[in-house]
This record gives C-alpha cells, structure tokens and sequence, in this order.
C-alpha cells in the first residue's frame, strides 16, 4: 500500500518537474520572441525620429521659399493682386461646386 | 607474460589473506583523496566564488541599455525644431587595434575619408581614439562587418535642428554630452533630459537575451516641449529681418511678435544669426538672443506709455493743446529739443503722432515722478519679463526719488531708461487689450486661460489705439509702417546710443505696433542697431520692416483685412471671373 502510493507520488513528482522543465522552455521562447519585438519597436522609434528629422529638414520654410519662386517662379500678391471676399453667412447658398 | 597468466596470479592473489595495515592504508588514502576533493569545493566556494561567479556571468549575462530619448522641442504647431536621434561612434583604444592596410582602406571607404587621414587620426591619439562619431548606424554596422579587431561602436544620441539657424537664438543647443548649453535647451534642460535604464538578462548560445535576472532599472524617457512660437511666423520675421539688416548696413536687430490678446511669443527674431548644427559658428556676438538680452533706450517708442499714464490719471485729454511751437524747452542748464519743428501748438494726440519731444516732456511734468514711476513699472519697465529665459535682462528704469525735472522729462520720451525689445513689445499689450499687462510667454500652455494685470483702463486704452493708429496715418511719423489692405497702429523710435559721457552718433532705429488697429491680433516690435547706410530714423528703417512683417504674417494667419486696397468688395456667392 505504502509501496504503490510513494509510487504514484513519484510519479507525480517526475510529471511535474517535466512540467516545470517545458514551461521554463516555453517562457524563455516567448521571452525571447518579446526581446525580439521590443528591439524591432525600438528601432522603429528610432528610425521615426530620423524621418521626422528628415521630413522637417525637407520642408524648413526656407527650402520652400527658395523651390516655390526659383523652382515654380511663384510670387507674393501684390495688394492690388488681393480681392476680398466678403463672407456672409446666408442659407440659400448654392453649395455644389463650391469646393472647400 | 600471458594475459592468462596474469589473470592466473590475481586469482591467487585474491585468495590471499590481506594484510590488515594495508585495508586501512588504502582507506586512509581514499579519505585523504576525498578530503582533498571537499577542501577543493570549499576553496572554490569562498575563495574564488566571486571570480569564478564573475566569469561565469560574464559567459551568460549580459547589461542592455535601454535608451532614454531627450525630448523634442517643437513649435506650436508641432513642428519639429530639435530632435534627438540615435547615432554611433566608433572608437578603439589605440594599442589593442590591429587591421590590415586593406580593412584600412576599406574603412576608409565606408567612413567617407582618405586612408591617409585616418592614419593619421590613429598614429596622432593617445589610448584610446575616436575612428569616427555621429555617424549613420548602417555605416557603423557596414564599418563592424569588416571585423577589425579592437573597434568597437557606442551608441549616442545627437541633437539636429532641422529648422537651423531660423530658431536658433530661442532654442539654443547643447554640448556633446547631452546638456543643455545656451537658449531654452538651457533653461528647460531638467524637463527635456532623458536618462538611459538598464537590465541584465541572461543570453543564450545565439546571443539572444532570455531572461531578465536582477530588477530593471527603468530609463527616464525626456518630455517633449512646445513653444509658444510659430516657425511660419518665424521665418517671415527673421527674413525681413535679414534684408532690412543687409540693406541698412546695420551692426544687429531684432524683431519680435506676440500674441496682441495672449501676450504669447509668436516670433522672435535676431541678425546675425548661427547655425546650431555647426559648432565653428558659436561665437558669442552670434549666439546672443538679442531680444531679450541686450538692453537699449527705447527713444520716441517709449512716448505712448507717457501719455497713457497721464491721459488714464485725467492730467490730460487727447485734445488737450500742448505748448511745442519753441521746438525746444529749458530745464535747468538742459534744453531739450524736437527733431522737427512744428509751425503751431500740437494736442496730446498730435504729439504722439509728430513725436515731440518737447510735447511728451511736458506731458509727463504734470505728473509727480513717483506716479508717472509707478506707471511705467506697473507696465514692467526695470522689471525682467520674466519668460525664464537664461540670461534675459530687466532693462533700467531708475527710482523716482533720484529723478529731477530734467531725468522726467528725457524718461517720457525714452532716454535715460533702458529696455529690452521683448519688455517694449510686451508693454504694449496694454493697448491691445483691455488695459491689461499680458505675461510675455515663451512656451505653450494649452488650457491654461491667461491673466493679464490691469495697468490702464479700457477707455484709455481704447483712446491710445486711436491716437497709434493715427500716427501710422500720412503725414504721421509712423506713415511707412502703413500696411495694405490692414489698419495698422504704432509708434516709431530713433535714438542715439548712449556713450561715455553723452550720446554717440550712432542710432538705434526701432518701431513698435500693431494690428488691426481695432481688434489687434499681433504686437511687432522692430529694433534696427546702428544701421549705416544713409538712413537712421526709425521712420525710414524699421518702419517699412514693422509693415512687411505684420502685413505678410496678418495674411498668413487669415486675419480678414479691416480696410482693403481693392474696395471693389467681392459678395460671397457672387461669379469671380478669373483672369485670362
């Protein structure tokens, strides 16, 4: 009797540190998977922060100043150039069309 | 002898009687060995555990760097102005580095020099030395692939100003170790600075880290800082800026924009300039915001805070006449004079908008000294701004109990008081709004209602948009500040910088304004130091700049134009015809 339930006891004893030894394997894996994730997530942070700095120093006012007149020979109005229109609020305004 | 033999002889051997000593011998001996065996353990337990641990660790463990970002600098609208961003270093300690003439030239490649140079770098340094900094992470990778032995890569975070030398002055920059060494960099650095973390984990045979063993220490990520300016804005000031600077020969000049209903710092702008990204610019005449740190007499600019006290104190009405026909007025042994003459008496209004000297003077003589000083400190003359700005300056405005006559009357027309632009442009919030000094601000603060102080009141100041907006009118000495399609209101400044004892014939040119005149949305206040080229006054100099400035940056933030060039007012709704 005592034999048979030591027996078993072992048995559990041996199921659960097999248990223990595939659980340990399966977190480093995942924990490995994890590490993989936050090195990809970091450099995706850092190469964002390098096209940022890439999309900024593109578009610095300067640039577009210089490429709107030299580029596409645009120009300032001159005030006599600038009609103003009066915006009233009104409801029966004809709206298609009429892009934003 | 046979192995049979031999087998023959142990069988006999066996059979023998053991003597007893040589059981005892031999399990004497087998103890001994043990002991040896337990006194090794033991050794390596206590003796050379921490070595033994050390090395081992050094097998399996490994510290990671988890970086921590310094925070971003942005304009109002978000637009990056500084930014940190990951960059490698190579470097190697001198005697440990061994590569081939080939991996030399190849590095050399890679890294963009001559073979010779980097020789050179190498023969010239001491232990240990730099290959390369700051460069790309997919050339230091290409530069590790060649495996030189001793060169190693280290990770560091470099700051670019993408906006470059447009901000430069507001923003600052900081050293190679990350710390913030001039501008809002410097004044903001404990917010913005970020702090690296680490962990240690465990790595298996593919260098992959598989566990984490001891707590980790989090890094401290920088916070990103918005500014109150407006890069838009910035570029408009600070290009004007150039041009009335270059055109006028001027020594320096600045420019500033606020918010006329916040107070908030749209635009400040300063020549000469520097570019943050190249250190070989940072001389000290370059970096200085000069805005905010460099002091000046404010001349016929100050004018409208002399009035504004006394008109809001009733000595005055705007059509009060005042006594100027002399041109000139005797206090003491001092005569002040008018730069022009005037063929008859002017009223407080038309004093305002001739800019007489003589006029302000006795202007400000009906008031004691102690409340016409009371008035101009309430309105933060002598007192700094206060935006938390390294290095910003309070300006001068002497006690009242030392002021005589003659010290009052030079005050009320801006000689004998020293201010910075930003304190000039930040007083004239006063007219802007309700009557209420507005805190000048640097950063944005969103959600956060501003408060002014009520230094005026509303009628008075309403009364002085009024008179400022005449003195921009023709005939008036602010008529070149005119903008088009706007109603502008402002005051223009000329004077003559202090020397020792007396006053050089070198000119500061300012003028200061806003618009619309009725419902003001921007102060622009424009100081021109020294300008050389023919042209002095504040009317010819930096009026025409203070026009540019606010016409362009009015249009560009849509402000509907209060008095339009083309009246010709088109209905909403109406057919446009386009031109062909």
């Amino acid at each position: 009797m005592i034999m048979a339930r030591t027996f078993i006891l072992l048995l559990l004893l041996v199921v659960s540190a097999l248990l223990l030894v595939t659980s340990r394997h399966q977190t480093r894996k995942l924990f490995i998977e994890l590490e993989h994730e936050r090195q990809l997530a970091q450099r995706y942070q850092e190469e964002y922060s390098r096209l940022q700095l890439e999309q900024s120093t593109w578009s610095v006012p300067n640039r577009i100043d210089g490429l709107a007149r030299d580029k596409l020979e645009m120009q300032l109005p001159e005030p006599n150039q600038i009609r103003v229109i009066a915006y009233e609020e009104r409801k029966n305004i004809r709206t298609e069309g009429a892009q934003p | 002898m046979s192995i049979g033999a031999l087998a023959s002889r142990r069988k006999k051997k066996i059979a023998l009687q053991i003597p007893q000593g040589r059981a005892l011998l031999v399990f004497v001996a087998l103890a001994l060995l043990y002991f040896v065996l337990i006194g090794k353990a033991f050794y390596l337990q206590w003796e050379s555990g921490d070595f033994l641990q050390t090395q081992g660790a050094a097998r399996y463990v490994r510290t990671i760097e988890i970086p921590g970002y310094r925070g971003r600098i942005v304009d109002r609208m978000g637009e990056p102005l500084a930014i940190s961003t990951p960059v490698k270093s190579l470097w190697s300690f001198t005697e440990k580095l061994e590569m081939s003439d080939g991996q030399l030239k190849e590095l050399a490649g890679i890294l963009n020099v001559s073979p010779r140079s980097l020789k050179e770098k190498i023969n010239k340094a001491g232990d240990f030395v730099y290959l390369a900094q700051g460069i790309s992470p997919e050339t230091a990778e290409k530069a590790r692939s060649l495996k030189i032995t001793g060169l190693y890569d280290e990770n560091v975070y470099r700051r670019f100003y993408p906006a470059g030398e447009l901000t430069s002055h507001i923003v600052g920059f900081t050293d190679n170790k990350d710390h913030g060494q001039e501008g809002v960099e410097l004044a903001r650095h404990d917010l913005l600075a970020g702090k690296s973390g680490s962990r240690r984990v465990i790595i298996n045979r593919k260098g992959e880290a598989v566990e984490d063993i001891a707590a980790v220490l989090p890094p401290y990520q920088g916070r990103d800082l918005a500014l109150a300016l407006d890069l838009r804005l910035q570029y408009l000031a600070q290009s004007e800026l150039k041009a009335a600077a270059l055109e006028h020969r001027a020594k320096a000049a600045s420019a500033v924009v606020l918010d006329a209903r916040t107070g908030e710092i749209l635009a400040m702008a300063n020549w000469p300039t520097f570019n943050p990204n190249s250190r070989d610019q940072f001389v000290p005449a370059r970096i200085r915001n000069r805005a905010l740190i460099d002091i000046f007499e404010p001349g016929s600019t100050f004018k409208p805070f002399t009035a504004a006290i006394a008109l809001d104190a009733g000595k005055v009405k705007p059509d009060t006449v005042i006594d100027v026909v002399d041109g000139k007025m005797t206090i003491g042994k001092w005569t002040i004079h008018d730069a022009h003459k005037n063929e008859k008496n002017l009223t407080v209004s038309e004093v305002i908008q001739r800019s007489s000297n003589v006029g302000t003077a006795r202007i400000a003589l009906t008031m004691a000294p102690e409340y016409m000083w009371q008035g101009l400190s309430s309105m933060g003359f002598g007192v700094s701004v206060d935006t938390g700005f390294p290095g910003e300056a309070s300006g001068r405005l002497r006690p009242a109990k030392s002021w005589k006559n003659i010290e009052q009357a030079t005050i009320s027309y801006g000689h004998g008081v020293s201010v910075t632009l930003l304190q000039l442009a930040r007083a004239y919030t006063i007219f802007t709004t309700d009557g209420e000094l507005m805190p000048a601000t640097l950063y944005k603060e969103e959600g956060k209602p501003k408060y002014g102080k009520p230094v005026i009141t509303p009628e008075t100041a309403k009364l002085m948009r009024r008179i400022l907006k005449q003195s921009t009118e023709p005939g008036a000495t602010g008529a070149r500040a005119h903008i088009p399609d706007y109603h502008a209101a402002g005051k223009t400044g000329t004077a003559r910088k202090p020397e020792k004892g007396g006053y050089s014939k070198k000119y500061v040119s300012s003028f200061v304004g806003f618009a619309p005149a009725d419902a003001p949305r921007l102060i622009v206040a424009v100081m021109i130091d020294e300008p050389s080229a023919g042209k002095y006054y504040g009317s010819a100099v930096a009026a025409p700049v203070f026009s540019r400035i606010t016409g362009k940056a009015l249009r560009m933030l849509g402000v509907p134009p209060d008095h339009p060039v083309a009246q010709d007012l088109f209905e909403y709704g109406e057919e446009i015809v386009e031109e062909t």
